[in-house]
């Protein structure tokens, strides 16, 4: 059901500064909404999303109601060495979701 | 052939109905539901700990007039560089007027290479949207701008 969608360069010279874009897809419910009825809509939302290089952390995300449905992240790293990026969405309900991605530096 | 008379009585009491149920509406759903600037005063001394915060470095990227508040992009970047011994350690995204004033919390490391961070945002009113960089040597810069938006988020009905 949900789905990853990870953009990094797959090749890239060391010491270039890549950009890696990550995007879930996500209700990211907000919990302030209510039905017709009244009743309120229980949060579900994507709470922490990480990514590592070669087991070590490089960029992490705190996420709150305020971010949009299917959450779309940005962010910058320098490259080093080949490898592999590892990306977790974590949120409420278990949601729990992974993706990898995988670089040539040369 | 004429209108039954009492379909104007009918007309009123539709009106009336929904005349009540959007006077009280709001004061069900929109009053809780609203971050005040204490709020955010407070968020944002959660994060510097009450250090001073000064204006600048940070560049705030969101577009001033949002037609659709359910998504609306967002690039924070900072002016500084990302050397081990001197970076950004964390970028804090804060609104004023959404149900929470917490948008994101980002943790970079010196590897990042460039401390900018793009994502999509939602916003429940026209409001102020305030960025505040975490520098590795524990000062902290910001950046606000204030967004028009047209059509709010967050709190409108489930169908």
């Amino acid at each position: 059901m949900a789905s990853a969608l990870i953009n990094v360069p797959a090749k890239a010279k060391r010491g270039d500064i890549i950009e890696i874009k990550t995007l879930m897809s996500h209700i990211m419910e907000s919990g302030y909404r209510h039905k017709a009825s009244g009743e309120a809509v229980p949060r579900d939302i994507i709470t922490s999303f990480t990514c590592h290089f070669n087991g070590a952390e490089i960029f992490r995300a705190d996420l709150f109601p305020a971010i949009a449905a299917n959450p779309f992240f940005s962010f910058f790293t320098t490259a080093t060495e080949s490898g592999k990026f590892e990306f977790e969405w974590i949120g409420d309900k278990g949601f729990s979701e992974t993706a990898s991605a995988s670089i040539s530096v040369e | 052939m004429h209108p039954p008379p009492n379909s104007t009585r009918r007309q009123f009491l539709g009106l009336a109905g929904a005349a009540a149920v959007l006077g009280t509406a709001p004061v069900v759903t929109l009053r809780p539901a609203e971050a005040t600037p204490e709020m955010l005063a407070s968020a944002i001394r959660n994060v510097t700990g009450g250090a001073a915060v000064k204006t600048g470095k940070v560049k705030l990227d969101v577009p001033p007039l949002v037609e659709n508040g359910n998504t609306v992009p967002l690039t924070v970047s900072v002016a500084h560089p990302m050397a081990p011994e001197d970076h950004v350690s964390s970028i804090h995204v804060f609104n004023e007027k959404n149900p929470q004033p917490n948008v994101a919390n980002f943790h970079l490391s010196p590897h990042a290479g460039r401390a900018q961070v793009s994502t999509r945002i939602r916003l429940t009113d026209s409001q102020k949207v305030v960025a505040i960089a975490k520098l590795s040597d524990g000062s902290f810069w910001s950046a606000s701008v204030d967004v028009v938006v047209t059509l709010a988020a967050c709190t409108e009905e489930v169908i």
